[in-house]
């Protein structure tokens, strides 16, 4: 039989079996690898534990400056970091807002800039937001200044996990 | 799709003469084991070559996560396998591959002695092999000592004691080794520098002449 009466030819059918096979064995050996180079992006963020920050008889209308030691576990290394909210009262409620900038992440001041009192300021590109939080339009930042989850028991303030909220 | 890519690259670059030139070629049939079995023995170059290819593919994802740090190198090998997907078989492969590597190169070697490919005209080939020889059992001692555990630091204690029994430049050698009068901070970034910059360049190098010469000289002859 000549190889032409053959709908697949000994070569094309070597060349087959052999790329597949070899591909198969370069998969194998790349795939763990690659899997583990994308661990951390494919993690998913984890809880906060709730810190005592500060007591409800501290608080009041106007926002003021807490900070707070918090345990952060960065992969084999585990420290004690810094963060800041600020927090007031709101009729009964409590709210604690995160000093982050929404815009691209420097720190908000309370009354940070003389020219725009009952606001929060951000020095790099005179981002100003509302007390609530809400971001101040024609002002770079996007959206309001993120919350921080609270919780209040026997009259001690605790903060959680930082919550986004959209533009509105 | 992949063939219109390439024919565009080729009618511009024509590059089928420079594979060609590289990757086309007869296999004797005194090497294919098709023709007879026992011509496996001439695989075992190629795949001490593949498994130091899975060394530095898998070494360098390692260090990703790896710290050369007395302090952390430990905790960093601990995360790396235990936390990280897939971290234990990565880890695994270079772990394993580190012993293969060297039986690999070890038939190698007895199949060019057996078959006395090392004579003239292939000598320089030899001298080069065992170069790579050297070079391969620096990755292993430089590389053992890296998660920083007890067996990689008492391992290196009695290695640059070794160093040190040599005649004249014992001293020398061990001092410059360790970094230092201790084995300790100095000779863990050492050790590690040694073994992901310094020895795969001259392991590359010397490679690259090993097959040159292959190539320029052909697979010595049948018995
Ligand atoms: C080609 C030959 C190579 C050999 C024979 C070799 C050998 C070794 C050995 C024996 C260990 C200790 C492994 C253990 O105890 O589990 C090791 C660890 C390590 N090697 Fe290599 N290696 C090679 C190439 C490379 C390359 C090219 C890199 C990086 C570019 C690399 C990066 C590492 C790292 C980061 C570690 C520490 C992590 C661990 O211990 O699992 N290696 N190597
Ligand atoms: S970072 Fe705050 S305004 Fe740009």
């Amino acid at each position: 039989m000549s190889e032409k009466e053959h709908k697949v030819s000994r070569r094309q059918f070597l060349t087959y079996t052999l790329m597949g096979v070899g591909g198969f064995m370069v998969a194998g050996a790349i795939s763990p690898m690659v899997r583990f180079a994308l661990d951390p992006a494919l993690q998913a963020g984890g809880e906060t534990e709730f810190v005592s920050v500060a007591t409800v008889d501290d608080l009041t209308d106007e926002p003021q400056r807490f900070d707070f030691q918090l345990e952060i576990e960065d992969a084999w290394y585990t420290s004690e970091q810094s963060r800041t909210a600020w927090i007031y009262k709101d009729g009964n409620d409590i709210v604690a807002l995160s000093p982050v900038c929404t815009h691209l992440g420097c720190t908000v001041n309370w009354e940070g800039s003389e020219d725009h009192p009952n606001q929060f300021y951000c020095p790099c590109h005179f981002g100003r937001f509302e007390k609530s939080g809400q971001n101040v339009a024609q002002t770079p930042p996007t959206r309001p200044l993120d919350l921080y989850e609270i919780e209040v028991r026997d009259g001690v303030v605790y903060l959680g996990s930082i919550i986004q909220r959209r533009s509105v | 799709m992949l063939q219109k890519i390439y024919d565009w690259v080729d009618e511009r670059l024509d590059i089928t003469p420079m594979w060609r030139d590289i990757a086309d070629h007869e296999v004797p049939e005194h090497v294919n084991p098709a023709h007879h079995f026992s011509a496996f023995v001439y695989c075992f170059g190629g795949l001490t070559f593949f498994v130091t290819v899975i060394q530095i593919l898998s070494g360098m994802f390692l260090t990703m996560y790896y710290v050369p740090d007395i302090i952390h190198a430990y905790e960093s090998v601990y995360f790396l396998q235990n936390e990280v997907t897939h971290g234990v078989i990565v880890r695994g492969m270079h772990h394993w591959g580190a012993s293969l590597v060297i039986v690999m190169m070890f038939l190698h070697t007895l199949r060019v002695f057996f078959t006395g490919s090392y004579k003239k005209p292939r000598e320089l080939n030899w001298v080069v092999g065992v170069l790579i020889f050297f070079v391969m059992l620096g990755l292993g001692f430089t590389g053992y000592l890296l998660p920083w555990d007890m067996k990689a630091y008492f391992a290196t204690v009695v290695g640059l004691e070794i160093a040190e029994a040599a005649p004249v430049v014992g001293g020398f050698a061990r001092v410059l080794l360790a970094g230092g009068e201790i084995i300790g901070a100095q000779t863990l970034t050492r050790f590690f520098a040694i073994h992901v910059f310094f020895l795969p360049g001259a392991l590359l190098g010397l490679l690259g002449a090993h097959f040159y010469m292959i190539r320029k000289q052909g697979i010595s002859g049948p018995l």
